[in-house]
């Protein structure tokens, strides 16, 4: 089913996206790929120690080196005191935002900027970081974070005092929050199952990944104003973290999207952005800085490593009667790990009556956590999907029958607080079952697994813009940046909407001055909150249009209607008119009433749950400790596929990245708190010759709060693939492996231990 | 520092450029020559974002150093289409969704014309082996490895 052949003409097409050619010859612009005349290089220079208070930070030696133009430190940014910010799914804090930009203090990780450098060239900005001289005192530092639990444990920010526990702890810790989720009454639920099923779990910090190193140029003139050209989820969250943390109006700020080259969450947040913009304002030139992939991989955000306990009972027949997960998650340096979400996605693909989510978010030694595609609910899932099938495997029910038993559906209240609207999670189990990988024969040293996922998905603000063109064609403006070809489901809402063909519709990403405020690229919330916008504005555009047509006709506007692109008569009684064409009013608008333009600004509210469940065969190498993944599906619930071949996409890409993290990505820290895996090496994400075909089947139940049923897609791939991997590895070779990654090593060993 | 005069071939076509001994290829293309179609992910050769055709052979432009071009003929993403027609390969990326984000095709396009210049039936496991060297994170692959396998079929006619 993709959406073909229903009432649309436009959706469910798979139409070429309208960015797309300037891709494949490589004309598109990335963050990186823009320059201006007399552009000077900025550079930072990061702390190799994980944790070091910061005693004085001379920098005479880098300034003095001809061709240096501006050195700065915490010192040049204003101080700014505690305020949450609301960039992605979980708030965060400006002054931390400042603080993880430009340590103050104290450096709290190894890759941590302590200062920054512009100069005419990058080997003179390179000398000129040589030249700065930090004088650290080394403290202790901590990374796990069940020992940053612990009393006693080094601080990590002085002042922290944990949140969400009454009464208020007088003493600063390095737990920033604690959570907790309750439905139900757990104690009582467990007292009526037959079996239970407890483990615990743990996992280490993964990086998003994406292969476009940040990057950022800043151009001030001298009238103050900044333009900012950079690659990032939100320009709006650039312009407001930049004006935030350097005490800007947001006015004096321009920011100009470019193509991005990936971000699954972590480009909603500034690393470069202000520096770039400070130093520009320093020097009164233009800087560009851009990151190496080390830095990439010291300075920015991994998502949290986590220490997790899940049980779940039931009973014989398989209901479940109660579930808990405790959930510990790494924040980084400073507080904000997903781990609410973690919280509230654990268990919500299923219809529960006794459930208990704690979670702490903890913040220790290593770079601030920051989102990765469904933040914190791949973790918990795989938590959660490990133990559903050993309870599923002591209780002698298939994995796939436990689920279905316990399947959330419509009405089902969730555990986090919200009754569930129409949803599509049985219609992903069935399609499994219906699938023939589902029943394929396998080999020896061969094993299947199943798991789900669940994401709420987002909503928010978001604005469109619909110009007509004075020969027909259209423009649409969108406040998001296109992370995955989003124009072209843009493109294809208002061809729907408008009637017209999709060639006339041309859609391009605002910048921060001509479009309204939008919010970041995240939450799986743009073909959703996007497209509502989209089609209000193109609405408007019909409505205008209809106006039009009744000047021209000189009859009510009630009296136009209009039906695949044309304006018609509403009925015999209007009058008899020959239909006139998006085209033939356009080029008639001057005469009646001006220029035709449609917008809209919405909050967009009523974002449809997501779920899937993917099915995964495995072959281990019980010599080295190799899996391989043999065969993958996919299957989702997309609301509707506004384009079939990108939901495909997301539902490929998020697999992907899932099966990497399982089996092999991982941070690797020594004993001395430095990363040591810093490069695509050391740090290896799936390559094409790791992975087979990876089929999908996209399942439509629309959301009703959609003009066109459209659920986000983007988040829920990555969930299940954690636990699919290890519910298919323990199906091959009888080892329930709880700690990721299952790379060699670790399956040797778990192999040995059995043995 | 004494700059170096490198004479060399791009995309068909003569080029000069003033580089420093230790400036990369992938340097000299983006920032020398405006030729920003080569991306850089990594600088060590991790990830093929970079990938141009060097002689007829697929090389990392990050890990080449830009006085290396003297006497070449460099092909890159920018010499892939003849004019206004797209390369098959090029064309069926976008017919196929072949690209997400899009950062990482420039070299994937790159490194499989250089297979399919140098064999034109390959199997999908042979395409999966070529491209092992070039990260997609968007992906996951498949859409990538089916639009080579398309466009080596088409090619062969
Ligand atoms: S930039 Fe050359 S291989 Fe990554
Ligand atoms: S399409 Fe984004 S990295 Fe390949």
């Amino acid at each position: 089913m993709d959406g073909q052949g229903q009432d649309f003409k436009w959706i469910g097409k798979r139409t070429v996206r309208p960015d797309g050619v300037d891709k494949v010859t490589g004309r598109a612009n990335f963050g990186a790929d823009f320059s201006l005349p007399g552009m000077l290089v900025g550079k930072v220079l990061r702390s190799t120690h994980p944790h070091a208070r910061i005693l004085s930070i001379d920098t005479e030696k880098a300034h003095a080196l001809p061709g240096v133009k501006a050195v700065i430190t915490a010192a040049d940014l204003p101080d700014i005191p505690s305020e949450e910010a609301h960039f992605g799914e979980d708030p965060t804090d400006f002054r931390h935002v400042s603080h993880n930009v430009m340590a103050r203090d104290k450096a709290l990780y190894d890759g941590h900027v302590v200062a920054a450098v512009a100069a005419t060239s990058e080997s003179i900005a390179d000398e000129a970081l040589g030249l700065i001289e930090v004088n650290y005192e080394v403290l202790p530092h901590v990374l796990d974070v069940e020992e940053a639990m612990k009393p006693g444990a080094p601080l990590v920010l002085e002042d922290l005092i944990t949140g969400g526990v009454t009464p208020t702890p007088k003493d600063p810790s390095n737990i920033a929050k604690r959570v907790q989720f309750d439905l139900g009454d757990t104690e009582a639920g467990f007292k009526k199952a037959n079996m239970v099923v407890e483990r615990r779990f743990t996992t280490k910090p993964v990086h998003q990944g994406y292969i476009e190193p940040h990057a950022v140029v800043a151009s001030t003139s001298e009238d103050g104003h900044t333009l900012v050209w950079c690659s990032s989820q939100g320009h709006f969250m650039i312009r407001a973290a930049c004006a935030k943390l350097l005490g800007l109006d947001v006015s004096q700020l321009r920011v100009m999207p470019a193509e991005i080259g990936g971000g699954f969450g972590g480009k909603i947040t500034v690393y470069l952005e202000p520096l770039a913009v400070l130093l520009s304002r320093k020097t009164g030139r233009p800087v560009k800085m851009v990151m190496t992939r080390e830095e990439v991989f010291r300075g920015t955000g991994p998502t949290s490593g986590t220490v997790m306990t899940v049980k779940i009972g039931a009973t014989k027949k398989g209901q479940i009667t109660a579930a808990e997960a405790t959930l510990a998650y790494q924040a980084g340096a400073f507080p904000g790990s997903p781990v609410g979400l973690g919280c509230m996605t654990a268990f919500a693909p299923y219809d529960l009556e006794n459930v208990k989510t704690v979670g702490f978010d903890v913040v220790v030694n290593r770079p601030k956590a920051t989102a990765y595609r469904a933040p914190g609910a791949p973790l918990a899932a795989f938590a959660a999907e490990s133990v559903l099938d050993e309870l599923a495997k002591a209780l002698d029910i298939e994995p796939l029958e436990l689920r279905e038993k316990n399947a959330a559906k419509e009405g089902t209240k969730a555990p986090y607080g919200p009754r569930f609207g129409p949803i599509g999670y049985v219609e992903t189990l069935q399609a499994v079952r219906d699938h023939p990988h589902y029943s394929a024969p396998l080999g020896p040293n061969q094993g299947r697994g199943i798991a789900s996922g669940f994401w709420m998905n987002f909503g928010g603000q978001s604005s469109a813009v619909v110009n007509v063109n004075e020969d027909g064609t259209v423009v649409v403006t969108l406040g998001h940046p296109d992370i995955g070809g989003s124009r072209a489901s843009m493109a294809l809402m208002a061809a729907e909407v408008l009637g017209i063909d999709i060639a006339k519709v041309r859609p391009i990403i605002g910048d921060t001055h001509t479009i309204g405020f939008s919010d970041i690229t995240g939450g799986s919330k743009v073909t959703f909150a996007s497209g509502m916008a989209v089609v209000e504005a193109a609405g408007d555009v019909v409505a205008q249009l209809r106006e039009r047509t009744a000047m021209i006709w000189e009859v009510e506007a009630e009296g136009v209607v209009w039906e695949d692109g044309h304006a018609l008569p509403a009925s015999t009684n209007v009058g008899e008119f020959e239909p006139l064409s998006l085209a033939q009013i356009a080029a008639m608008a001057a005469k009646i009433g001006g220029p035709i333009s449609g917008r809209a600004s919405i909050n967009a509210k009523g974002a449809g749950p997501g779920f899937g469940t993917h099915i995964c065969d495995v072959e281990v190498d019980r010599e080295t400790g190799r899996v391989v993944v043999l065969r993958y599906t996919a299957v989702q619930d997309a609301g509707r596929a506004i384009h079939p071949a990108y939901v495909e996409g997301q539902l490929q890409g998020g697999a992907a990245q899932g099966i990497g993290w399982a089996l092999n990505e991982e941070y690797v820290y020594g004993d001395d708190g430095r990363l040591q895996n810093p490069g695509f090496l050391d740090y290896r994400m799936p390559v094409a010759s790791d992975l087979p075909m990876i089929d999908t089947v996209i399942v439509e139940v629309p959301n009703p709060n959609h003009p066109f049923g459209v659920r986000g897609v983007g988040e829920v791939p990555i969930v299940p693939p954690l636990a699919a991997v290890a519910n298919a590895v323990e199906n091959a070779i009888g080892v329930r492996m709880a700690d990721l990654p299952m790379s060699p090593p670790h399956i040797l060993a778990a192999l040995e231990d059995k043995a | 520092m004494t700059k170096h005069h490198v004479s060399t071939t791009i995309n068909g076509e003569p080029a000069e450029f003033l580089c420093e001994p230790q400036q990369t290829l992938l340097d000299v293309l983006r920032d020398e020559l405006n030729l920003t179609g080569s991306k850089e992910g990594c600088s060590s050769g991790d990830c093929g974002a970079c990938s141009v055709i060097m002689d007829g052979r697929v090389a990392c432009a990050c890990l080449a150093l830009g006085v290396e071009a003297e006497g070449r003929s460099i092909e890159t993403i920018e010499g892939m289409a003849e004019g206004e027609t797209l390369h098959p390969l090029q064309r069926l990326f976008l017919e196929e969704a072949a690209l997400q984000c899009g950062y990482c095709t420039p070299g994937f396009l790159v490194a499989a014309k250089a297979l399919l210049d140098r064999k034109p039936d390959p199997t999908e496991t042979e395409v999966r082996f070529w491209l092992a060297g070039n990260l997609c994170r968007c992906t996951g692959y498949d859409k990538i490895v089916r639009a080579v396998l398309s466009a080596a079929a088409e090619m062969r006619g």
